[in-house]
């Protein structure tokens, strides 16, 4: 085989890692390179940074790249299977850090995310990862942010080391149901990957506990974890999503949970759906986690913005409009008295603006173009919401009200 | 008239000195003309008195009205300066007025101010920095054209950033310079100042190409976070046309591309197995809980002749298989009296568990909806996609259903097959059930004729097909 520059190989393993959705880098300790020790690089401020945006939406924040393609397990939805012809590469771990560096001098990224194919065993893959790591931050001194996929059968001494000098760590719990995991990635398991999450949840736990005693003591995973699960590759509906999703937050502490839409792939393996699922289907997906982590609704009451027939959210409208429009018992909400909780389920309101609703209306009676002025567009919200100047009569409970507020087709990728 | 005048554009310290020493002397925000740095100076300004001495006079503010003041003076409006003046005089009355979001002065500036911390965001995120090599080692150059008077003030996190680097950044304004030790500030730049190339960046740019997803375009988000301005000092964006056209032609490509599905995978078989054991912990719709078994389709793989029923009965419920019961006995009959082999035909159904009412030790047959049939489209769809029949016949309305996605009469669409999306010919007929339920026996026969000539006529069609 020829041997590879470090440019092509990036090409196939960035290739390669693009099908994990999450880029972040926030919600990490702060820290900068012009205090303590000299000579470092980097800094990490709370909020992440998005140096690029790819035609394809996502942010590009971090090196997201896998160390090496190859993989002994054979994953029905990765691309990188035991039995797909993808070229492989691997990178050194010296190429990795170098290139981390390179990247980050010229201000391209917050920092690194790397993950791998298995190589060997779970044990020599994961002691190259964290080998990466330590590097980065011992023999250079960097101190921006490091991402590390976890593998869940690796030795947790490997993992604890992992903690110690990444910012985040991830496990991927990969499909929705334990049957859709069984049949496409029957190398895994749904048991074993819960409990490395378990495991890692308490490790984060006691690592901010030892914090609050001894101010010296090592950070563990700052940025806490993270999960993807890849949509319909299996028969899961959004409700089952949804419901899976709510369980490890609370189950594992995690900071956010990632839907990908499952996307075909080059050589595909014939045991996945052969058509792929609506992108805007991931969009609703991420629209009702935020619903859960911001708004207050419970994984139980969004069950009922899911469509009764087929569990998933509509397409068309989103999810917190589709909850109130069932909910219509419970609107119009009195914009000048409503409790925040409740002016949080008002379609159209997202958290700031009714922040800003609730600390104005204790100087002025608010009327509806004082609402216009502390949120995007009114258009949504009018039928929900009474004004000093403002009811909406039976437009609330107008049976074509679903029809009035859908968006045309084409605003479609707008986001909220 | 009077005349503030501040040294910058963005000397806040400045602004603060001024608009006390207004304050205290009770001065009109009508009153006062507003000029910043040297070379803003107004002609009719210049005449104009500065402002009263402060002397030591003095009023406090609450400190979130001087973080928004901080920001929102960075704002290019030329307004700023009055606006924030004016707001100041009102908060000094009334400092609660500050939360009174809705009012559209505070509403004003706090826009001011959001677009001023995007733009010290932007920066911070879009600053391309080329390395060069002088005397006293690598060198970091970059060149930025911000929207509002940020520089300065943006200085100190690339400071906390490459804290051991030597960098500079110009800008048409003013450039910073940074030693490892001191930042110090030059005079505004223009692009050529900086150096044209840097060989990391081809490196950056096949990154930025390869984890571009082609699958899935979404040109609105990445402009609404990355819109246009920016490009050209974004090595990155050179690539966004061709990369968009590449994405799109690809996509026209599977438009365009005949609805022939693609060839059965090799391994069909075992996806069929490993589908119907997924299917067995299916708990898509509730009726899963009082049934004995998930009910899945059966029969060869390349069967060219599919069948589709209802959902399963008591029997089947309790075997495991699609028609053992006596609607399939009744079914098993007219397939052989119209000449077709049913060990050559896959049969399945719309709804796979079995949904029934129990009374005392019986269990009654109930019509599955909609949600139970919709739920149940997901794994009846799998078993098309994957077996590729040529023809595809629903028996009964709710197959129907399930095959075309809507209602249709049996009576007004049977007799005549369908064109299906797949290239599939779709026939829909009566169930078995059917005709076992019919009391009078000389409709009955009747019925059951008609049934049989239908399934040779489809016999006959899958033969010539063949």
């Amino acid at each position: 085989m020829a041997v590879l520059s470090v440019r092509q190989k990036l090409e196939i393993l960035a290739d390669a890692a693009k099908y994990d959705a999450s880029c972040a880098s926030s919600g990490t300790s702060k820290r900068d390179s012009a205090s303590g020790k000299k000579g470092g690089i980097g800094s990490t401020e709370g909020m992440g940074i998005c140096h690029a945006y790819a035609p394809d939406g996502r942010c590009i924040s971090l090196l997201k790249i896998l160390l090496t393609n190859s993989c002994i397990f054979d994953c029905h939805y990765c691309i990188n299977r035991r039995s797909s012809d993808v070229r492989r590469a691997r990178f050194t771990v010296r190429e990795v850090v170098d290139l981390t560096l390179s990247f980050y001098r010229r201000n391209y990224i917050e920092g690194l995310f790397l993950s791998s194919g298995i190589i060997r065993s779970s044990d020599y893959t994961m002691e190259q990862l964290v080998e990466v790591a330590r590097s980065l931050r011992e023999d250079h001194d960097f101190r921006g942010y490091i991402h590390l996929k976890t593998i869940p059968d690796a030795d947790p001494e490997l993992a604890r080391q992992a903690g110690l000098y990444a910012d985040r760590l991830s496990i991927n719990v990969e499909l929705p149901t334990e049957q859709g995991l069984k049949r496409l990635a029957p190398e895994k398991h749904g048991g074993r990957i819960e409990t490395a999450m378990a495991d890692m949840r308490s490790a984060i736990e006691d690592g901010s506990d030892a914090r609050r005693r001894y101010r010296h003591a090592p950070r563990f995973a700052p940025a806490g974890q993270s999960t993807q699960m890849i949509v319909g590759a299996d028969g899961a509906d959004d409700r089952a999503i949804i419901g899976r999703a709510s369980r490890l937050y609370d189950r594992h502490r995690l900071r956010r949970v990632y839907y990908s839409a499952f996307s075909p792939i080059p050589s595909p393996s014939s045991v996945l759906p052969l058509k792929r699922p609506p992108l805007m289907r991931e969009h609703r997906l991420y629209q009702s986690d935020w619903m859960m982590r911001f708004y207050g609704y419970s994984a139980n009451e969004l069950d009922s913005a899911t469509d009764p027939d087929t569990g998933c959210l509509p397409l068309d409208i989103d999810p917190k409009l589709a909850w109130a429009l069932r909910h219509r018992e419970g609107f119009p909400v009195d914009v000048n008295r409503a409790p925040r909780e409740m002016l949080l389920r008002v379609p159209g309101l997202g958290v700031k603006a009714v922040d800003r609703i609730v600390a104005s209306r204790r100087h002025r009676r608010l009327r509806l173009d004082d609402v216009g002025r502390l949120t995007s567009s009114i258009a949504k919200l009018r039928p929900f919401l009474v004004a000093s100047d403002w009811r909406p009569g039976q437009l609330t409970d107008r049976v074509d009200l679903r029809r009035l507020l859908t968006p045309p087709p084409a605003q479609l990728e707008l986001f909220q | 008239m009077y005349r503030g005048r501040l040294s910058a554009p963005d000397d806040f310290e400045g602004w603060r000195e001024v608009a006390r020493a207004f304050a205290l002397a009770g001065v009109d925000p009508a009153d006062i003309m507003w000029t910043a740095g040297p070379d803003e100076s107004d002609l009719f300004a210049t005449d104009l008195p500065p402002p009263p001495p402060s002397g030591s006079g003095g009023f406090s503010v609450p400190r979130p009205f001087l973080n928004l003041a901080e920001s929102a003076i960075l704002h290019r409006d030329p307004e700023r300066f009055a606006l924030l003046y004016a707001l100041l005089l009102r908060v000094r009355e009334r400092p609660g007025r500050l939360e009174d979001k809705a009012d559209p002065l505070l509403r004003r500036v706090e826009m001011l101010a959001s677009a001023v911390r995007r733009d010290i965001h932007k920066m911070r995120a879009f600053v391309r920095f080329r390395e060069l090599e002088d005397e006293t080692g690598p060198r970091y150059v970059a060149w930025f054209e911000p929207d509002h008077h940020i520089v300065r003030v943006n200085a100190s996190f690339f400071m906390r950033r490459f804290a051991s680097m030597h960098w500079s950044i110009l800008t048409p304004e003013l450039s910073i310079h940074w030693d490892g030790e001191t930042l110090t500030e030059g005079p505004g730049a223009s692009a050529q100042d900086a150096p044209a190339d840097d060989p990391v960046e081809q490196i950056w740019k096949s990154y930025y190409a390869s984890i571009f997803n082609p699958a899935r375009l979404k040109i609105g988000a990445m402009l609404s976070e990355m819109p246009r301005k920016y490009w050209r000092n974004l090595p990155e964006a050179a690539l966004i046309p061709e990369l968009v056209a590449g994405a799109q032609a690809r996509e026209a490509a599977m438009i365009a591309a005949p609805a022939k599905p693609p060839a059965r995978p090799s391994n069909a078989t075992a996806t069929w197995a490993a589908l119907r054991e997924e299917a067995m912990g299916c708990t898509r719709c509730p009726l899963y809980r009082d049934t004995t078994q998930t009910v899945f389709g059966e029969g060869p793989i390349d069967a060219p002749l599919l069948f589709i029923g209802e959902q399963p009965g008591d029997q089947e419920d309790l075997a495991g298989r699609p028609f053992v019961g006596p609607a399939g006995q009744l079914f098993d009959r007219a397939l052989e009296e119209a000449g077709i082999d049913r060990r050559q035909t896959y049969v399945t159904n719309a709804v796979k568990h079995f949904k029934h009412e129990r009374r005392g030790k019986r269990r009654i047959h109930q019509t599955p909806e909609t949600p139970e049939i919709q739920a149940c489209r997901w794994w009846l769809t799998q078993e098309l996609d994957l077996l590729q029949p040529r023809i595809i016949v629903a028996l009964g309305a709710t197959a129907a259903r399930s095959l075309l996605g809507k209602t249709v009469t049996i009576g007004r669409t049977r007799g005549t097959p369908i064109a299906l999306e797949s290239g599939a010919q779709g026939w829909v007929t009566v169930h078995p059930s059917f005709l076992l339920r019919m009391p009078d026996e000389a409709r009955k026969a009747k019925e059951r004729q008609r049934f049989v000539s239908e399934l040779k006529e489809i016999g006959e069609r899958m033969r010539n097909l063949a």
